[in-house]
Order: C-alpha cells, then sequence, then structure tokens
C-alpha cells in the first residue's frame, strides 16, 4: 500500500504544482513528474504496458513538443506591474473560471464514487498481456480506434494546413 | 536476505560500476583509435600505454571551478546533467547480458544476469530513451545562451525525427521475435540454421538492423550526426556553460548511451550472449565481445565520416529513413503473418 500513497502523492502534489508555478517551463516539468507517477500506479495495477506507454506516449512524446513550445514563445517580461504584483490564480477571471472547473470536479467526483462500488476491481491480467491489448483494441474498440485514427490525421492536416499558409505569405 | 537476493543487490551495483568504468575505458579506447586511425600516438604518457588517461581527465573534471552564468536558470541548470546521466543509466536495467549463472556454484538458483527482468523491457529501453530528450533541452534552455539554446533545440529535433525510426526498427524484431522481452528475444536467436549461420535477427532484419544502428547513432548524438555539439557553428552545443563535473555528467551519459544502444542492439540483432564454444554460463563473453565490436564500429565512424550539414540531416530523417523503416515493418508483417513466426 505504501508505493500507491507515495505515487498518488506524487500526482497530486505535482499537479497541483503544475498550476501555482509562474515559470510554464517548471509547469511542464511538474506535469512530466505527474505522469511518471500516474505510471508508477499503472505498474501498481499490474498493467507495465499501458504504464510504458503512458511515459512514451505522454511524458516522452507530448510533453516534449509541450516544452518546445514553452521555450520558444519564452516572455517572462510580458507582465505589467499589476500583473507582478498579483499572483496568476489570484486575478478575478482564472478565479472564478477556476471555481467553476473545481465545481465541476466536485460533481464529477461524487458521481465517480458513487458508481464506483459496482463496477468494481480491474481483472489485473487481462491489462498486462499485450497480445490481449491489442486483440480488444481491434475487434471490440476497433471502431473507436478507427475513430481516434482519423481524428489525428486530421489535426495533422489542418497543423500542416496552417503552417503552409504561413509560409507561403 | 537469500543468496540470490544478496547476488541480485550485487549485480546491481557490478553494472553500475561497470557502465560507470566502460565510459572510462571508452574515452581511452575512443582517443586511441583516433590516434590510430589519424597516424598519431595517441595518450601514451599516463601509466603503462596511456591506460590512466582516463583516470587523469576525471580528476582534471573534478578539481575544475563549476561556472554557471548569471542568468542561468540555476535549478534547471544542474537539473539537466542529472537527467541525462540517470536516463542513460536506467535504460541498462533491463537489459539482459548473460544466460543464468550459479556464480560457480556460490549460490543455488540460478540468477539471471539482468537488473530488472521486465516483460515490456523493449518498450522501457524506448521510453527511457525518449525521456533523455529533457536532459539536452533543459540544458539548452537553462543555459540562457543562444548557443547552448540552439543545441539544446537542435538535438531534440533530431532527437524525436529519429526516435521514429527507432522505434520502427525495434517494432520489427519484436514482430520477428514475438515478443516485448529482450530475454525471449535473446534466446529465440539460439541455435543455427545449416549448421553453420547463427539464428541472430540480423539475418532476418538486415534492414531493421541498418535503420536501428543509424538511429542510434543519431540518439546518443554521436558522428556524422553530431548537430547538438557542431563546434564550428555552435560552439559546444547543448553543454557550451557547462563546466566541471556537470560537464562531465554529460560527457559519462553521451558514452553509457553508446554502450547500452550497442547492448541492446546486440540483444536484438546479434544474438546476445549466445555462441559456440563456451556454456551458457559463461555467454557474457561473447556478450561483451559482441558489444566492443559494436562500440569500436561507432569511434571507426566518428573518425571516417564528416558531420551531415542539418537539412541533410533532417531530410535523411524524415524523407529516407522512416519510409525504409516502415516499408520494412509493413513487410516484416507479412511475412511472419505468411511463413509464421
Amino acid at each position: 500500500m505504501t508505493p500507491f500513497y507515495l505515487f498518488a502523492a506524487i500526482a497530486v502534489g505535482a499537479s497541483l504544482l503544475v498550476i501555482a508555478q509562474r515559470n510554464p517551463v517548471y509547469s511542464v516539468l511538474l506535469l512530466i513528474a505527474s505522469f511518471g507517477a500516474l505510471s508508477g500506479l499503472y505498474v501498481l495495477l499490474d498493467a507495465p504496458f499501458v504504464a510504458v506507454i503512458q511515459i512514451i506516449v505522454y511524458a516522452g512524446a507530448i510533453m516534449v513538443l509541450f516544452l518546445f513550445v514553452v521555450m520558444l514563445l519564452n516572455a517572462p517580461h510580458e507582465e505589467t506591474h499589476y500583473d507582478e504584483q498579483v499572483h496568476p490564480l489570484m486575478r478575478p477571471g482564472p478565479m472564478r473560471f477556476g471555481a467553476l472547473l473545481a465545481l465541476g470536479l466536485v460533481v464529477e467526483l461524487m458521481w465517480a464514487l458513487k458508481r464506483g462500488a459496482e463496477s468494481g476491481r480491474f481483472a489485473g491480467g487481462a491489462v498486462s498481456s499485450v497480445s490481449a491489448i491489442g486483440r480488444l483494441l481491434f475487434t471490440e474498440y476497433a471502431f473507436a480506434f478507427e475513430v481516434t485514427s482519423i481524428l489525428i490525421v486530421v489535426a495533422m492536416v489542418g497543423a500542416v494546413l496552417l503552417a503552409r499558409r504561413e509560409g507561403a505569405r | 536476505m537469500t543468496p540470490l537476493f544478496i547476488a541480485q543487490i550485487g549485480l546491481t551495483l557490478f553494472v553500475f560500476v561497470m557502465l560507470l568504468s566502460s565510459a572510462a575505458g571508452m574515452v581511452y579506447v575512443e582517443r586511441k583509435v583516433a590516434a590510430f586511425l589519424q597516424q598519431r600516438l595517441g595518450p601514451y604518457l599516463v601509466g603503462p600505454k596511456g591506460l590512466l588517461q582516463p583516470l587523469a581527465d576525471v580528476i582534471k573534471l573534478m578539481f575544475k571551478e563549476e561556472l554557471r552564468p548569471r542568468a542561468a536558470d540555476a535549478f534547471l541548470f544542474a537539473l539537466a546533467p542529472v537527467i541525462s546521466a540517470t536516463c542513460a543509466f536506467a535504460a541498462f536495467a533491463v537489459v539482459p547480458f548473460g544466460g543464468d549463472t550459479t556464480l560457480l556454484g556460490l549460490i543455488p538458483e540460478g540468477l539471471r544476469l539482468q537488473v530488472a527482468d521486465v516483460n515490456v523491457a523493449i518498450l522501457v529501453v524506448f521510453a527511457i530513451a525518449s525521456m533523455s530528450v529533457y536532459g539536452i533541452v533543459l540544458a539548452g534552455w537553462s543555459s540562457n545562451s543562444k548557443y547552448s539554446l540552439l543545441g539544446g533545440l537542435r538535438s531534440s529535433a533530431q532527437m524525436i525525427s529519429y526516435e521514429l525510426s527507432y522505434g520502427l526498427a525495434l517494432a520489427s524484431v519484436l514482430l520477428v521475435g514475438n515478443s516485448l522481452s529482450l530475454t525471449d528475444i535473446v534466446n529465440r536467436q539460439a541455435g543455427a540454421w545449416l549448421g553453420f549461420i547463427p539464428r541472430w535477427f540480423v539475418f532476418v532484419q538486415p534492414i531493421g538492423f541498418l535503420i536501428y544502428m543509424t538511429a542510434g547513432i543519431a540518439e546518443t548524438n554521436r558522428a556524422p550526426f553530431d548537430f547538438p555539439e557542431a563546434e564550428q557553428e555552435l560552439v559546444a552545443g547543448y553543454h557550451t556553460e557547462y563546466s566541471s563535473m556537470s560537464f562531465a555528467m554529460f560527457f559519462l551519459a553521451e558514452y553509457v548511451n553508446m554502450v547500452t544502444v550497442s547492448a541492446v542492439a546486440t540483444d536484438l540483432f546479434l544474438g546476445g550472449w549466445q555462441g559456440p564454444f563456451l556454456s551458457e554460463s559463461f555467454g557474457w563473453v561473447w556478450f561483451l565481445l559482441k558489444v566492443a565490436a559494436i562500440l569500436f564500429f561507432y569511434v571507426w565512424m566518428r573518425w571516417t565520416l564528416p558531420r551531415y550539414r542539418y537539412d541533410q540531416l533532417m531530410r535523411f530523417g524524415w524523407k529516407i529513413l522512416l519510409p525504409l523503416a516502415v516499408i520494412n515493418l509493413l513487410v516484416t508483417a507479412a511475412g511472419v503473418l505468411y511463413f509464421g513466426a
């Protein structure tokens, strides 16, 4: 049980710190730490494959992209005097939006906890085998899988189109 | 505290120390081979045949002053070399380097010569390779210097581009080996065809091997793909501002990464510890010989080929290597379907 609390504490703590940073580079790094802790939780659930995929896809690929963007848009001195006095989270706009999100989260958590009892535990062995995951992905969840791939292709085409238009001037 | 458990801890420490000393050894070999290829003598003053040269280098690095640019981000500046070195060492944990051994009868059960037997070892190697980008990117960014930033960006672009081909080459091997575990893959390569051709996957996957080695060299930022530290343009790339031991950690990470890539290549394509004449418990001798051969090849490449241009590197990665890797994967998949694994 101790590793669970360790990883859970890291995941929650790092996620909270993500939004409490002034420097976005630190936010990105803390998010990576949070993903790492999540991957540790997957290992505890007997799902090493999912754990490694979590690292490869989120921590290794997506967050590198985030870091790239944050680093290249490196603009710590864009803030006015007021911005420097008041922490970004303490401003009225973000506070109201954050309160709304927090309310949504509480409702979702209540709902999830209420129905959590009947859904029961994961069957441990089922998620650890790569071939089982592959078979499920290409039979039962084939539609969702293909739709996701179309979504990604659309995003890629869109990104290329946007980049092209800017390049051609 | 069973003997096996103690042996396991000993093995972990042993692997760590061996990786450290292999990096030191590689520095010596690199200088000697470079000298040989350029018809020089290389280091010969410190110790017999200059063998203590790496030690002298380490002492020199330790006693240098630790400098940090005033505008640097202190925490990340210190963190970056740690990430690099940690990733370099961590990847080797899942690499098996020998069959089961009883340490000449010292322990009752056989000890697998591998720090952690993970059943998704190939993916772990890939995941740690993708994490090592952070060390370089953060080093470049936190130094707050234009050379470092350019070096860091270049290197991350390069590593991301070649990671795809690297992953696809790994995928084609795991299709042939029908497993994600490196131990299983090595065991599948036992024996020989027609009595004399070893069943190494390099003969089944010659293109996969070439792609893996090319992408591996690019991943480890070695010549002819050593753009992050192209000294004519970028001084020293991402580690321009680093000195003393933090520089040494990047240096260490580079050499340990080379050893890891070579070790994984040996396990995937060259039959790991399988070889004639020696019994299973002495298979690690074969493993060491094969890794040493690949490492020599690495050094040989560095001092033979000039550095590419950056646009050539990107074009090669995306327009030649990646399509080749995809085609190789498709052909392999079709072959596995047709002939059976």
